[in-house]
């Protein structure tokens, strides 16, 4: 039988407890000396495997440019995993994913060692059973990807097959315009079809912005209010409390908005703002967050709707840190902004009048990635004015992280004799109990990669489209100076606030 | 923190956790179920420790129900948990004695959180009939573990007899795992169709005797349930098709084999499932398993080699 008619009888839509596992497939890593293989990668793979979804026979390869044996490599993993691994440690599970991890050393640019690498992943396939499923992980800095796509082509490994998988997946950032976007996927969509092409925003896999989805569109009480005639204005953050560490050479002339406003934000703003998908497979999620994105346009006045900063040595939570320009690898004039805040507007009758805020930084007062909806004030109160001076607008609010969950502000009577109203919040949170035992957006990723299951991975259109919208900004700032200072520890330089105040409106303190 | 209230009411049980709340911040708030537990003494601490670790997936506070003794007089003492002591739950624990015994459904329903969820879980032999009992009565769902019971075969019978819409058991979740990897074994080609099968397990496995049961249930072909000595859990299946079989077998309770025609041996670790794995798993969903129901109810009857029961009609 045809696999298009063939239905397995194991599986029954109402048997909710059948987990999805990957089919036989192994696992190809390039980039395993970095900081995201060894922190997030490894482990999520043996989180997986732990939790019983990945296949009979999986196999990890590696790949670097390393005088390492397989046992070497075996034990870098191991050392990832017992420092990083969520799920407890089971030597049983360990030995069976030992088992099958390989280590091919090499450059690049050498045909031989790609040669080496498709004569392992060759006998992997008879002996583990593989059954010429390959991922290949390129977790390697984009100047990479044509080399390493050119030579997986070359060696037959991005051949596809009867019967058989090849999927590539890459990792932010996509290019750092719009023209080097389009050119580092024709390298990647030379090599691999586009539907086998997984490009990785974690932020999506993580499972409050999933939950996002499921609060829209599964609640009554959201949605009928989500519109220009309710709300007032949406706050997009994403701040982190670190600064560029050991990131010197990607992160100087990337910059904040490159780095997170292209992706992660301008991805979490869609799916804020979109209409309503026809279902939550992966064709009809795209086209409504490419709809919404094409409806996204930038304030006519740059110069008064966007703001950038960079950070100056400061006392942040009780430290004394560097400013950016004293940073190893960076120079005294750089230019690059560390905190970059946007205004957009979505042209669509939902949203029409209603900004978008979106910022994000390094050095800021906490780490916090959040999206506040603020509402409009209630038409008319009804209370002398004095007992609602302490009255703030509504607002609901997503916590991505940490402590994911969902808050409500909204005003409460003060208890006592007069007539006071005042803001209180009500909180829903799954705690820490959600990011212990809940699967790390890494693994949910992997696991749909290998399972081939795409709705949460952006298309190259949303890449293209997001760049549309920041390259212009990108252009005004390369043309007007540097970058406002702020202090470490604070909320980004006084331009932002600025920024808002010019609106009447204010930055919420997350 | 442990708060220990002997010989109380449920009215200071309540306010010992207002006070708590008010003095240790939100307890109780966002939690998604309630998890009522009964049990005697010997089941009753592995279960809070297993409801523990379930509550770290799922938030929930746990009512644990000890029938500690029928003589004397009526009396409940109360035990609270929070904190480091409860994983991401709070465990009211209650001790019934005397009379009040038979009434362990009016000491729960103070302590129910409003508008959520109820799960009512038996770690030992649970009564007659869940759905009827007061306590189960109250629950969405019910969670009985069979494999805890004195006569494993014999009391996943009974399950199938008294089976209402929400009834489930830990046997059941024990067979997810295996139950996934066949069902993905059979994704891949070729697309045959199975034309018998062979299970083998512990005589004594209630686990064994379900897997059995759905796979000649899904596969509408016959099973053959072969039973190896007391304790062993589920070892081997095999699915017999025109080009060869499939084998998956656990020897040794921790890793797997797969053999399929013409491909290489592939391992896995498939370790035998611990009671607050399967929990979590039963706390994931709250609607009545139609799969179960079905396999509990029809498949079994279905299996031929000795039938379910016969092994503990005999001892």
């Amino acid at each position: 039988m045809s696999p298009a008619t063939w239905h397995n009888p194991l599986r029954d839509a109402r048997d909710k407890r059948l987990a999805r596992i990957a089919g036989p497939c192994a696992l190809i890593l390039f980039g395993v000396t970095g900081d995201l293989a060894r922190k997030k990668l490894m482990p999520a793979v043996y989180d997986l495997a732990n939790r019983g979804l990945l296949p009979p026979g999986f196999a990890l390869v590696g790949f670097a440019r390393r005088d390492w044996a397989d046992e070497d490599f075996g034990k870098v993993v191991y050392e990832a995993v017992r420092e990083n691994a969520r799920t407890p440690f089971r030597e049983s599970v360990w030995a069976q994913l030992a088992a099958g991890i390989r280590f091919v050393p090499g450059e690049f640019d050498d045909d031989a060692a790609f040669d080496q690498l498709a004569q392992v992943i060759s006998e992997l396939d008879t002996m583990r059973g593989t059954g010429g499923n390959h991922a290949f992980y390129l977790s390697v800095p984009p100047r990479f990807f044509p080399m390493v796509c050119q030579q997986l082509a070359r060696s037959g490994l991005s051949q596809q097959a009867p019967h058989a998988w090849r999927r590539v997946v890459i990792e932010k950032p996509f290019g750092h315009d719009l023209a080097s976007a389009r050119a580092l996927n024709s390298v990647v969509e030379e090599v691999f079809p586009h539907d086998s092409v997984f490009r990785i925003d974690h932020y999506l896999g993580k499972e409050t912005v999933q939950n996002l989805l499921a609060l829209r569109f599964a609640n009554q009480l959201f949605e009928h209010i989500s519109n220009a005639n309710y709300v007032d204005h949406v706050q997009i953050t994403m701040a982190e409390d670190i600064g560029i560490g050991g990131r010197a050479g990607y992160y100087d002339g990337i910059g904040a908005a490159r780095d997170v406003i292209q992706n992660h934000l301008i991805q979490l703003m869609a799916l804020t703002a979109m209409e309503e998908p026809v279902s939550f497979e992966a064709h009809d999620l795209r086209a409504e967050k490419e709809k919404v994105l094409s409806a996204v346009r930038l304030p006519e006045d740059l110069g008064r709707a966007c703001a950038r900063g960079q950070y100056v040595a400061g006392w942040q939570g009780g430290q004394l840190v560097k400013g950016y320009r004293e940073e190893e690898g960076i120079s005294d004039s750089s230019t690059t902004e560390t905190f970059a805040a946007i205004k957009l507007g979505v042209d669509t009758r939902r949203w029409a009048g209603v900004p978008f805020y979106l910022r994000t930084g390094k050095r800021l007062g906490r780490r916090v990635t959040e999206i506040a909806v603020v509402f409009k004030r209630a038409p008319h109160l009804p209370f002398a004015r004095t007992a609602t001076e302490e009255l703030g607008q509504n607002a609901l609010v997503i916590r991505v992280q940490p402590d994911e969950g969902v808050t409500m502000r909204f005003g409460s009577k003060v208890p006592g004799t007069a007539m006071e109203v005042r803001d209180v919040t009500m909180d829903f949170g799954y705690g820490h109990s959600f990011t212990e035992s809940s699967p790390e957006a890494y693994e949910r990723l992997l696991l749909d990669v290998l399972v081939g299951d795409p709705p949460l991975f952006p298309r190259h259109r949303e890449v293209e489209l997001a760049w549309e919208i920041l390259d212009p900004v990108e252009r005004f700032w390369a043309r007007h100076g540097r970058p406002d200072d702020y202090v470490a520890g604070t909320w980004g330089p006084a331009s932002a606030d600025a920024m808002m105040a010019r609106d009447g409106r204010s930055w919420r303190r997350p | 923190m442990i708060i220990d209230l002997p010989s109380t009411t449920t009215a200071a049980v309540n306010k010992a956790l207002i006070d708590l709340r008010e003095s240790g911040g939100a307890i109780a708030l966002g939690r998604v179920l309630t998890l009522v537990v009964v049990a005697d003494e010997e089941h009753a601490e592995p279960a809070i420790q297993a409801a523990n670790d379930a509550s770290r997936e799922h938030p929930c506070r746990i009512i644990v129900l000890v029938h500690a003794s029928a003589r004397g007089g009526a009396r409940l003492d109360a035990q609270v948990r929070v904190g480091g002591d409860a994983g991401a739950s709070e465990v009211i624990v209650l001790r019934m004695f005397g009379k009040l015994v038979g009434h362990g459904a009016s000491v729960a329903v103070p302590f129910l959180l409003s508008d959520a969820p109820v799960v009512a879980y038996w770690p030992g032999e649970p009564p007659a009939v869940p759905a009827e009992d007061p306590v189960g009565a109250m629950a969405q769902r019910r969670i009985t573990d069979v494999a805890e019971c004195r006569t494993p075969v014999a009391a996943l019978r009974d399950r199938g007899m008294s089976y209402r819409p929400g009834d489930t058991d830990l046997a059941w979740s024990r067979t997810t795992l295996w139950r996934g990897l066949l069902a993905a074994a059979l994704d891949q080609p070729p697309h045959e169709r199975v034309t018998a099968v062979r299970v083998v397990g512990g005589s004594d496995s209630p686990s064994t005797d379900l897997l059995a049961a759905w796979l000649g249930l899904s596969l509408r072909c016959p099973v053959t349930r072969v039973k190896a000595r007391a304790g062993v859990g589920i070892l081997s299946v095999r699915l017999v098709r025109r080009s060869g079989p499939i084998d998956l077998d656990r020897p040794d309770g921790a890793t797997a084999t797969l053999n399929a025609p013409g491909q290489p041996e592939r391992r896995i670790a498939l370790p035998r499932r611990t009671t607050s794995e399967s929990l979590a798993e039963e706390l994931r969903r709250l609607d009545p398993d139609e799969v179960y129901a079905r396999v509990l109810t029809k498949g079994l009857a279905r299996l031929t080699g000795p039938r379910p029961g016969a092994a503990a009609a005999e001892g």
